[in-house]
């Protein structure tokens, strides 16, 4: 027989108002294996905790109910004073009798509360009798962790994990890292330059012996679950032995075609066999096989010719290598949205309306016109500048719902170093709101505008043409409820800020979640920014939304350090509130398999000691069950069983209903 | 209305004569509309404070010339002492008047005010008249 205790707690009055605690507490010491019943006023305070301890230890409990709040809310607490006491964790469960009982009863006779008090604490009962002892799941831990993206926020986790003593493998897309970031001139609200204060982290990257960087690489796929990834991972051709290479720019001086830049965005060309821009880590340049001659139709290889080391090799392929890991940091940013779609502003009809990246490459030293303002179509410095805000962003019609969150920032940015490089300018801005929301952004802004004297306008744009070289911009202000019209000399839009394409593929390769628009999903929007529903894999930067600078690096240090803390002990401890599979009754119609979001269920097939093939049966992988039910559910032949929540714990507690 | 938007509007002679005599800089009022919604006449004026203080940040001293706003504005202060940006829309009003009165425009002869209306006028109206319209 069962010898069950149970502790009824008053919490305070909010549970007592309404539901009368002692009357629950006898109803339960009638019930058959409860052998000891009492109310108190704060179970969760330490006396009371006290009180429970002492109780499994007096009257030899091996079940304790507390009926209480939210399992939320002191499960974890009555658990640990269970186990302190000598009693399994998972012997000790809560029935609900705040939140769902006396919060919702208004009756202060206590007679509609205290009846449901009772059939909750009774249900609990029977299920608690049938609740077997649990153990902790422990999963080793492999201690070294992938990063994703080599952006700023990317650099940032790398290099914190690397901090924390841990081995970090950092896969970049692009021939380097830096990101986004890289292309930026200036950051606002404190206006450094982006690159100088970027480039030393790049630099530290590539010396850190911590760190392994796979540059002009792709993560191909990702199996098995916390503490234990396997990873494949696409090294792309560069045709450059990266051994053998010293950096030296030879091959890229002397090679003789070209094609459109894509870190310049299209404003300039490169060399067809490039490094990204100069400080690029690692300073290893690779070939640009489709447009090279070399490649197409066998002429030229003038790189090879002028390579000291002979680092050139024409003939190397691409390589998957297989690295195994036990965290995975998701950085893999964003891109911004197409400006064809707004034909009504005139980009890539008029040569001089650019997206905002492109003024930031005009406007970095290190650009194609080496910081100076020049319009793209004839060269000259433009006087009068005007900037559209929200391209894009805040357009349920034709663009994306959300703000974009940066644009009002870098537009008030982009309006100041347009002045400081061409005193005699005029900047207009036509925006929505201005959504300035940062330490010191709001007066940022401001000093654009009385400062630098950039005139805001609160509006729509309606219409962008060209007039004897000018580019006519028509639009409202509705502050002075007028039209306007200006003659610029160029116009730069502020598109909307997007998910990478494709990274609903790599959602699904790495089991993550992603919304409608493609950024990945967090686990929690509030109490877990950094966490995704795939545990041990984390998130920061933008591939989860719109993200100024400061913001990215914060999620890079968050995830760094949920990474570090998965990383302090060799093994993990994992809840035991997990599916099992009885093996005999599974027939392997592998519904489960499909309705499992965790992808935790595997097709098992069994084999004799020859090999042979004997039969296929579902199998959970503890490490990922998160202990959900959906297999429960959708098994037919009902052959699985949640750990804590069997059948027939529910059924019994259902029954006594 | 269509304005056409050039710098030398913005930053015209006007503009910043208007300024020095006000001592305020239009460029720093972001039109939250504290004076409009303070303001104890701006149900009568045809451009209220904030809408007039626009004007001049866009470079348009004839619209704001061309209202009446500026002879309603009693100079209470009420818009000032709200303003979040420490702009005084009453001293814009007040070099509006001055600008227009030092120019020939808007001034009245006290001689020529019909007796009666002096007679029946509350006092603060005359003195506030004298100050605003005789210039």
């Amino acid at each position: 027989m069962a010898r069950i205790g149970v502790f009824v707690c008053q919490c305070g009055n909010n549970i007592e108002g309404t539901v009368d605690t002692k009357k629950v507490a006898e109803e339960a010491q009638k019930l058959p294996g409860v052998v000891y019943s009492r109310n108190y006023k704060f179970m969760c305070s330490s006396p009371g905790q006290e009180m429970l301890k002492e109780a499994i230890k007096k009257h030899r409990l091996d079940g304790v109910l507390v009926s209480a709040c939210s399992p939320h809310m002191h499960e974890k607490t009555f658990r640990k004073a269970s186990d302190a006491a000598g009693l399994n964790p998972f012997r000790c469960e809560m029935a609900n009798i705040r939140e769902q009982c006396s919060w919702v009863h208004h009756d202060r006779t206590k007679k509609t509360g205290t009846v449901k008090g009772n059939d909750l604490t009774r249900m609990a009962i029977e299920r608690l009798k049938r609740n077997r002892p649990l153990k902790k799941i422990n999963i080793p831990v492999t201690r070294r962790a992938l990063v994703i993206g080599g952006g700023i926020a990317g650099i940032q986790a790398a290099l914190d994990i690397a901090e924390g003593g841990r081995e970090v493998i950092l896969v970049e897309r692009e021939p380097s890292i830096g990101g986004n970031m890289a292309r930026l001139s200036e950051t606002f609200p404190t206006m450094d330059c982006s690159q100088c204060i970027l480039t030393p982290k790049m630099v530290e990257v590539e010396l850190n012996e911590k760190i392994k960087l796979y540059a002009y690489s792709e993560v191909e796929k990702v199996d098995g679950y916390i503490g234990n990834f396997t990873v494949r991972i696409r090294r792309k051709a560069k045709y450059v032995d990266e051994d053998l290479c010293t950096g030296c720019g030879e091959c890229i001086e002397k090679c003789p075609f070209k094609a459109g830049s894509e870190f310049e965005l299209g404003l300039t060309s490169r060399k067809v066999i490039y490094t990204p821009f100069p400080q690029s880590v690692p300073n290893i340049p690779v070939i640009d096989a489709p447009n090279c001659p070399k490649f197409q139709k066998d002429k030229c290889g003038a790189c090879a010719v002028v390579c000291g080391p002979k680092a050139i090799d024409f003939k190397q392929k691409d390589t998957v290598v297989e690295e195994k890991v036990g965290a995975v940091v998701v950085a893999t940013g964003y891109q911004m949205m197409p400006n064809e779609r707004f034909g009504e502003y005139g980009y890539g009809r008029f040569k001089d309306v650019i997206s905002g990246m492109q003024f930031e490459r005009l406007a970095s030293s290190s650009g194609p016109t080496g910081g100076e303002i020049r319009r793209p179509s004839d060269g000259k410095v433009p006087e009068t500048v005007v900037f559209i805000q929200c391209v894009g962003s805040r357009d349920e019609a034709k663009g994306v719902s959300y703000c974009s969150k940066v644009c009002c920032m870098y537009t008030a940015k982009h309006t100041m170093l347009f002045r400081h490089k061409v005193k005699s300018g005029q900047a207009y801005v036509f925006y929505m709101d201005i959504r300035a929301g940062g330490k010191r952004y709001e007066e940022f802004v401001r000093k654009a505008i009385e400062k630098d004297g950039a005139m805001y306008l609160r509006g729509r744009v309606s219409r962008v043409y060209e007039k004897d070289g000018k580019v006519v911009v028509c639009g409202a202000d509705t502050l002075s409820n007028s039209q306007v019209e200006i003659e610029a000399d160029m116009v730069v839009l502020a598109t909307a800020v997007v998910s990478r394409k494709g990274s609903d593929g790599l959602a699904r390769t790495i089991g993550i979640g992603s919304d409608r628009h493609g950024f990945y999903n967090e686990y929690h929007p509030k109490l877990k920014p950094v966490e995704t529903v795939n545990a041990g894999i984390y998130l920061a930067g933008a591939c989860m939304g719109p993200m100024d600078i400061p913001e990215s690096v914060n999620m890079g240090s968050a995830a760094a350090g949920k990474v570090l803390g998965l990383f302090s002990s060799e093994e993990m401890a994992r809840e035991p509130i997990v599916a099992n599979v009885n093996e005999r009754v599974c027939n392997a119609c592998w519904d489960c398999v499909v309705a499992c979001p965790y992808s935790a269920i595997e097709r098992f097939t069994v084999k004799n000691g020859q090999g042979d093939v004997m039969g296929m049966h579902a199998k959970v992988n503890e490490g990922v069950c998160q202990g959900c039910g959906v297999c429960v559910a959708a098994c037919r032949s009902k052959a699985i069983d949640l750990a804590g929540y069997t059948d027939e714990q529910v059924f019994a507690a259902i029954n006594a209903f | 209305m269509n304005i056409k938007l050039v710098k030398e509007d913005i930053e015209s002679a006007l503009i910043r004569q208007l300024e020095r005599i006000s001592g305020e800089d239009v460029k720093k009022c972001y039109q939250c509309g504290n004076c409009s919604a303070g303001c104890p006449v701006a149900y009568a004026m045809d451009v209220p404070p904030a809408q007039m203080i626009r004007f001049l940040q866009l470079g348009r001293g004839g619209e704001a010339f061309g209202a009446g706003s500026m002879w309603l504005c009693v100079g209470c202060l009420q818009c000032y002492s709200r303003c979040p940006k420490n702009v005084s829309a009453a001293s814009l009003f007040e070099a509006l008047r001055q600008m227009r009165l030092r120019s020939g425009g808007g001034h009245e002869e006290v001689r020529e005010i019909p007796l009666p209306f002096l007679k029946g006028a509350p006092q603060q109206a005359l003195v506030c008249g004298f100050r605003k319209l005789v210039g």
